[in-house]
């Protein structure tokens, strides 16, 4: 936390450093396995009565920016790089948010075998590009 | 525990969410040695411009520890860059540019896993670079075709010739492209398209 109040480095003042990401993380590596947070994972802020001040005490600017930045769906990846966090430490704190209910996701889709009218679908948006 | 402090600053800038509508995220593998023209790819054809992830190595069982002995292995991270194409009002497409060389094979647990496909990226020049990465992709049973960047003064093979240079079976479709073109791009996105579509007719038709 120190690092963060000392005044930025010329390098890169946005850069999380390790130490940043401990303090986030606890010291935990990644999310919960039964998470199930995939780099596409689509994380969308929980709107209304539950979202309020007082729900958010506690958190985490991280954890704030995160519920901001969701209020129109963002994937874990894309959060993990507007953060400057790894992907581990933001599934993290995504995982966090959705035990405090102040978050849910749109599950990835993991297609052992792709739905055909999916693919067609994705087939008929690309050639349209 | 709280913190006070302001939000970080980059988060606050530049977001490009998604339609409130989007309910399906894909993801696709752009794989190949460094240099062949997987974040080129990527640029190319995205709606946003790239933006960078980290992954660590053994994120799930290795505490980020700054303090701990083993803290320069645990710290070991590597970028991908990957782009983004929304599909249809509910359907977003995401591109991840991945190198594909032994040592950052951890990488593939979260990326290819749970993958559309692949879209494996060669240089003409220097094929054996991207045997490994075909061997690995076809032992996960991962679909993928392979697309040839087209680096000015380097030489043209007849896809057959590739195919057989390669040992890639007769289905997989080999395709040329420049990865500094848009359209060249999309062409190779639909070509994998229609492999998976090929692909899921037929599991369907076994199963």
């Amino acid at each position: 936390m120190i690092r963060r109040l000392a005044p930025p480095t010329a390098e890169d003042p946005d850069d999380p450093g390790p130490e940043r990401i401990y303090v986030l993380t606890g010291g935990r590596g990644g999310p919960h396995p039964r998470t199930r947070l995939d780099l596409v994972t689509l994380v969308l802020a929980v709107g209304g009565a539950r979202n309020t001040a007082a729900s958010r005490r506690g958190l985490f600017p991280e954890h704030r920016a995160i519920i901001r930045m969701c209020r129109r769906p963002l994937s874990v990846a894309e959060l993990s790089a507007y953060l400057r966090l790894p992907f581990g430490a933001t599934a993290v704190l995504v995982e966090d948010l959705l035990q405090a209910e102040l978050v849910r996701t749109r599950a990835a889709v993991v297609p052992a075998v792709p739905d055909p009218a999916l693919i067609e679908e994705v087939l008929r948006g690309l050639q349209r590009l | 525990m709280g913190f006070n402090g302001s939000e970080p600053s980059r988060a606050r800038a530049g977001v490009r969410a998604l339609e409130p509508t989007a309910t399906v995220a894909l993801k696709i593998a752009v794989v190949g040695p460094l240099g062949v023209g997987k974040s080129t790819l990527v640029r190319s054809v995205s709606e946003i411009s790239p933006l960078t992830t980290e992954e660590t190595m053994s994120r799930r069982s290795v505490p980020v520890d700054p303090l701990g002995p083993a803290s320069t292995k645990t710290e070991t991270t590597v970028a991908m860059d990957f782009g983004r194409i929304t599909i249809s009002e509910r359907v977003v497409l995401y591109l991840f540019g991945t190198p594909g060389q032994e040592r950052f094979w951890f990488l593939w647990d979260g990326l290819v896993e749970g993958a559309l496909g692949a879209v494996v990226v060669v240089d003409v020049r220097r094929l054996a670079e991207s045997f490994e990465v075909l061997e690995r992709l076809e032992r996960r049973g991962c679909a993928f075709i392979v697309a040839a960047n087209g680096f000015p003064g380097a030489p043209v093979y007849p896809p057959e010739e590739l195919r057989e240079a390669l040992d890639l079976a007769a289905s997989v479709p080999v395709v040329d492209f420049d990865a500094r073109v848009r359209d060249s791009c999309r062409d190779v996105l639909v070509s994998l398209a229609e492999h998976l579509l090929t692909a899921a007719h037929r599991s369907r038709g076994v199963g």
